[in-house]
């Protein structure tokens, strides 16, 4: 028995001192952490890079933005990653932990947008909202006639406007561990609470018990929680052709045979609706790069330029055939040349 | 005793229960119609069981059917004598960092003749896979002289189009012509006159639906009229004005129409050609040309036809000219259907149809290896010392309970561990087998110790006195005989704690295996996922043919836990001795 833990021991010792050794020296693949919106985008410049570029196929990992920016901000050296997917903008906390950890050379690169869609059935009655009516259908309390907050009482979209379909309130969207659900929350609930007068007085008044309105949802089932994976989603909107979905336009670009985008405020989530500015559920992507690490990690900036070129990046490019929706050309050459010159944040860039 | 007491005048001790009366006749009828309700409640678990099992089976079995096969284009490609330097023919660096693409595009070009214009020609490109030169690039580099040549070679089609001949396109409905047909002009925009009225029935549909969209319409602005919003009368007006005029349109049945995405498309096949109407007429239609007509003779009747792709444009994936070219590529014979190595040769990708699950397999292989190695030996040592050699007192009382406990533990806290001692303490590399490994080795000693007790103590205590008895130590006592009579069981709670093992995902989010990663690892160190990781992965993809890859997936790591658990039943069953 001696021997045999003996052995265990060793070969414990053995494989330690061997990871040991690997993780001491320098690392020739580039590492990608962040936001699993903006994975399937990555990805494919991963990929490209892999083949054409000469260097070794970066690592994408799927962990979440909030989970990417603390891996990224954990510090410089081989053992952290280079660069982080966003699906939102780096917040002033996240950029203090980064300087912190002395990771003060943050590049951000807005790569596109995403749009954010509110998606049903084609055989489902067709729906049109206002950002105030989708705000009145999801939010946890709405305001009654004299303004005061009360439980949602809205059972059928036809008690919120009789133009609306007679059929009950059922929307799956995304937990709220979810960057969806963040982005949600901010660019339909906010701004459709604002458009009701009660709850723009309230936002003057009491600037808490507004935001505490628009980030609520109800909970009583007219919202279901349907997890992270949005192909899930997609399914139940094919078999429940009365229910509503949220989730990222490329799912609904790759299933417009069966789905349909609800417009917004009279705009259809269609790509150049989208692309322009027009639709309320548009919300910009970013990668951070970790500036320092450039030079050091081979192909780090060849990576960037590839992402930013126009191959991968315009109208025409193979970002956009994965469903990414393409800056404005005037402001993708800006965003080009500031990623190509490694042009680092500033604190007064973040907020 | 009834009988002897019978008749005397003390009553005697009665039988509580008498057998032959009718209460308890009842009770024993019950008794029994309990037991058949219990059979058949037993019955409908295991039914229930299997059915959930088969509906399962089979749901994944269908989905992942598409994955096993794919679809090609077999063309002939003419391999440009300049494709690389003279002096670089027998270099094969210079002939993998070729450029492809134009090779590619020229193949196309040649198999239609006549696709024109920088939008078309785009789309005929994208028809094949990015990946589809790398098969060739292969066969080049290994035998340089190929260079100006012609080779027959399988094209690899892109997911969309491979999708299409797999049942996601749309119908085409095929009609002969009655009448004399005549095009303006053999590319562009043209019109086509067909004296005949050949498009009548074409036009009458069309207007049927415009008729329905018009009654849409006005139920539309029946409902916003109702509408409480400040402007709801004014659109109500307007949509009202809207419907009429369409209404009107649609009851007038000369007039022509323009078709939009929204309709199933028209087309007109016609000398060779194929043209996209635009408006149509009953008796003549303008149109885009798809793909290029030899003439503009005019067309006799039966020798042209009206095809209908049922499906509206807005509703599929792939547009009217790319159903039109993949049509010719089929009409031409050129498109072939094969098992799809691929996906068990590559790494992963981001286009589906180059996506495989080598990378992901040999990830679990050498993830599980390094578990099993760590495992096994500690698991049953500790296992041994437990049960054979401890003493038996509060301490070893508390490491039992706490193993059973440890077996208890949601597995993302193994996760959370392996971040903070082996990444962040040890410094082990990030996405390693050696670290995913580790993580999983400690959530499964728990299972090892405990299914190796349970051996260990099922051995009858006679052989190990035996051979006490007959002056062996007490290690050989164990050792030479108690161990290998309880090597089957262990090997069984071995084999399906590896099996337990390969189905975990959430641990190794933490240690960053959930990843995309396209070269295949080559060692425990190299950057690694496992098969249940791609699966999550791929699942969360928006590509449809993902999904197919996905069931694909699944079903080779069912094939996985099938054969473990199949291989520890045929240990137990081979080697198992019973007392």
């Amino acid at each position: 028995m001696s021997t045999k833990f003996f052995t265990t021991a060793a070969a414990m010792a053995a494989v330690g001192i061997v990871g040991f050794a690997d993780a001491a020296s320098a690392r020739d693949q580039i590492r990608v952490v962040g936001s699993s919106t903006v994975y399937p985008f990555t990805t494919a410049v991963a990929e490209q890079i892999g083949k054409t570029g000469g260097i070794k196929t970066p690592v994408v990992e799927s962990t979440g933005t909030g989970g990417g920016f603390k891996l990224f901000c954990a510090g410089v050296g081989v053992g952290h990653p280079d660069i982080t997917n966003a699906s939102r903008a780096m917040r002033k906390s996240e950029f203090d932990d980064c300087t912190k950890n002395g990771v003060t050379d943050v590049v951000e690169v807005k790569v596109g947008i995403d749009g954010l869609t509110i998606a049903q059935s084609k055989a489902g009655p067709a729906l049109k909202l206002t950002l105030e009516q989708a705000f009145l259908a999801l939010a946890e309390q709405v305001p009654d006639k004299d303004g005061k907050l009360v439980a949602n009482p809205y059972k059928n979209w036809s008690d919120i406007d009789p133009s609306l379909p007679n059929v009950k309130i059922e929307v799956l969207g995304p937990p709220p561990t979810s960057g969806t659900r963040d982005a949600f929350h901010e660019l339909i609930m906010e701004p459709g609470a604002e458009k009701i007068p009660a709850l723009a007085a309230l936002k003057k008044s009491d600037r808490k018990a507004f935001d505490g309105a628009w980030k609520s949802i109800r909970k009583d089932g007219a919202y279901v929680e349907a997890g992270e994976n949005d192909n899930v989603i997609v399914q139940k909107l094919e078999a429940n052709r009365n229910a509503f979905g949220i989730f990222g336009y490329s799912f609904l670009e790759e299933n417009a045979a069966k789905l349909r985008g609800v417009p917004l405020n009279g705009v259809a989530p269609e790509y150049d609706a989208i692309a322009a500015g027009k639709y309320a559920g548009a919300r910009p992507l970013f990668i951070y790069v970790k500036k320092q690490h450039v030079g050091v990690i081979p192909g780090l900036d060849k990576f960037v330029g590839e992402y930013v070129s126009s191959k991968a990046m315009s109208k025409d490019g193979y970002l956009a055939l994965k469903g990414l929706i393409s800056l404005p050309p005037a402001e993708a050459k800006t965003i080009s040349a500031n990623a190509t010159a490694m042009k680092a944040l500033t604190a007064s860039d973040v907020k | 005793m009834t009988d002897l007491t019978a008749g005397t005048a003390t009553p005697p001790i009665r039988r509580r229960v008498d057998i032959t009366s009718p209460e308890a006749q009842a009770a024993i009828r019950r008794r029994y119609r309990a037991e058949a309700r219990f059979k058949a409640y037993g019955l409908l678990a295991i039914l229930t069981a299997a059915v959930f099992l088969t509906v399962l089976l089979v749901d994944v079995g269908t989905k992942a059917f598409p994955a096993f096969t794919t679809h090609s284009l077999q063309l002939d490609v003419a391999i440009p004598n300049d494709l690389v330097a003279p002096e670089q023919k027998n270099d094969p660096v210079a002939i993998r960092t070729a450029d492809y693409l134009p090779v590619m595009r020229d193949t196309l070009r040649t198999a239609i003749p006549g696709v024109q214009g920088r939008g078309p020609e785009r789309t005929l490109i994208r028809l094949i896979s990015t990946g589809a030169a790398d098969d060739i690039r292969e066969r080049i580099v290994a035998n340089p002289a190929l260079i100006g040549t012609t080779i027959k070679a399988p094209l690899l089609l892109s997911d969309d189009a491979d999708l299409y001949f797999k049942g996601a396109g749309t119908p085409i409905v095929v009609r002969p012509s009655r009448g004399v047909a005549t095009p303006s002009d053999t590319s562009g925009s043209i019109t086509i006159t067909a004296p005949g009225n050949d498009f009548s029935e074409n036009l009458v549909s069309v207007k049927l639906v415009m008729a329905e969209r018009a009654n849409a319409l006005l139920a539309d602005a029946e409902r916003t009229s109702r509408s409480t919003a400040p402007n709801a009368a004014e659109r109500a007006a307007e949509l009202r004005k809207e419907a009429t005029e369409l209404a009107a349109r649609a009851n007038d049945r000369t007039a022509a129409e323009t078709l939009d995405s929204r309709l199933p498309s028209l087309l007109v096949g016609i000398n060779g050609g194929l043209v996209k109407i635009s408006q149509l007429a009953a008796d003549r239609i303008e149109g885009d040309v798809l793909l290029p007509l030899s003439s503009t003779n005019e067309s006799q009747a039966g020798n042209w036809r009206i095809l209908t792709y049922t499906t509206p444009e807005s509703s599929r994936k792939i547009t009217d000219l790319e159903v039109a070219l993949l049509e010719r590529f089929k009409a031409n014979a050129q498109v072939e259907r094969s098992f799809n190595w691929r996906f068990f040769t590559s790494g992963d990708s981001r286009e589906p149809e180059l996506a495989g699950i080598r990378g992901a397999i040999v990830g679990t292989a050498l993830t599980l290896i390094v578990t099993l190695i760590l495992c096994l030996p500690i698991g049953v040592a500790a296992a041994i010392y437990l049960e054979e050699f401890a003493p038996k007192n509060r301490f070893t009382d508390l490491i039992e309970v706490n193993i059973n406990n440890l077996a208890a533990v949601p597995s993302i806290v193994f996760g959370l561990l392996g971040l903070a001692m082996f990444l962040n303490f040890f410094g082990l590399p990030r996405s390693a087998p050696l670290v995913g490994g580790l993580v999983l080795a400690l959530l499964v000693l728990p299972t090892i110790i405990i299914a190796s007790r349970a051996a260990l103590k099922a051995v009858p205590p006679s052989i190990k006195e035996a051979a006490l008895g007959v002056g062996a130590s007490h290690q050989q006592a164990v050792f030479h005989h108690v161990l290998p009579l309880a090597m089957p069981g262990i090997m069984t709670g071995t084999i399906i704690g590896m099996a337990h093992a390969l189905g975990e995902t959430a641990p190794l989010l933490m240690i960053g295996m959930v990843a995309f990663i396209v070269d295949v690892p080559g060692g425990i160190t190299d950057a690694a996922t496992v098969l249940p990781v791609q699966i999550y992965l791929w699942s969360d993809l928006p590509e449809l043919a993902f999904q197919a890859k996905t069931a694909g997936a699944i079903v080779v790591l069912l094939v996985f836990l099938f054969v473990m658990n199949g291989t520890a039943i045929w240990l137990r069953k081979r080697f198992e001795r019973r007392w």
